[in-house]
């Protein structure tokens, strides 16, 4: 039973790396791309994590998947929210079809939305 | 002091875990390493320590676990749709919303939880503003706006932190 459901865990999250991955490649830009890159694959990872465990059990390796997974859940968030921070400031472009901007209209600087083409 | 006491036993517990052994060696190792730790960073530590010993945010952190993976689960099945459905149903944009949380630590994990939730991405706090990147924007109107961003969240971090 267990073992079924440590497989299912496993399948699920490998199933939402890869659609996260198949986001990467489809997204316009960095914004969107984050998106894919922080949900799909922070949930699919602790998949993985929880698979791991529940394989084997209260033991190092399994106590260490589970540490591994609440760290993960902590820590994406802040990098992905960081990179969308300085890629907005160092001015990379926003897709075209983006509808508005406060940050960058908040401090004053040029906007950025690509310009249709 | 009471801060790094915290933070001290906070590491030792973390440490404890990751060795998953009672071995006396293995506890003076890891008592050596969290005092440097806290030493060294537990003055940083962002929640007041007395907050820690209460029961009842104990017990909004336990409710809060659930409520967190259900708008987890909905926010990867909500971009593995997007992903997968060919014209991709993008309207992005960042918008800002206004939050009521007092404490900066709670502030972080409100960001934090938004950035986990469908087609939300946190790109910067300032005060009580928050600046959201967000895949589709349904709304205009601030107030409504906030609703669905914050969903139920800000609820529970006020009375886990504040």
């Amino acid at each position: 039973m267990i073992s079924v459901l440590a497989l299912l865990f496993l399948w699920m999250g490998v199933g939402f790396v890869l659609l996260g991955a198949l986001g990467l490649a489809r997204f316009p830009d960095l914004y969107n791309r984050m998106q894919a890159a922080t949900k799909c694959v922070t949930l699919g990872v602790c998949g993985i994590m929880i698979g791991i465990f529940l394989r084997s059990g209260f033991n190092p390796l399994g106590v260490k998947a589970l540490i591994c997974a609440a760290f993960i859940l902590l820590t994406v968030p802040v990098s992905s929210h960081a990179l969308a921070r300085g890629s907005l400031i160092a001015g990379v472009k926003l897709w075209k079809g983006t509808v508005k901007d406060e940050f960058t209209k908040d401090r004053g600087a040029e906007p950025i939305i690509e310009e249709e083409k | 002091m009471a801060r790094r006491l915290a933070y001290f036993i906070a590491g030792l517990i973390v440490w404890l875990l990751l060795s998953w052994t009672v071995n006396y060696q293995e506890i003076i190792a890891g008592a050596a390493v969290a005092l440097l730790a806290a030493g060294m960073f537990g003055g940083y530590l962002p929640v007041e320590p007395k907050k820690l010993l209460n029961p009842v945010r104990w017990f909004w952190v336990l409710v809060y676990i659930p409520v967190f993976g259900w708008q987890c689960l909905k926010a990867n099945i909500d971009v593995a749709l997007r992903v997968l459905s060919p014209g991709l149903n993008l309207k992005p944009g960042i918008v800002k919303i206004k939050t009521s949380l007092k404490s900066e630590i709670a502030r972080v994990f409100l960001a934090n939880s938004i950035t986990m939730t469908p087609g939300t991405l946190t790109v910067e706090i300032k005060d009580d503003t928050l600046y959201i990147h967000w895949i589709e924007i349904r709304s205009d109107d601030p107030e409504e706006m906030a609703k669905m961003i914050k969903g139920p969240f800000e609820f529970f971090l006020k009375r886990i932190f504040d």
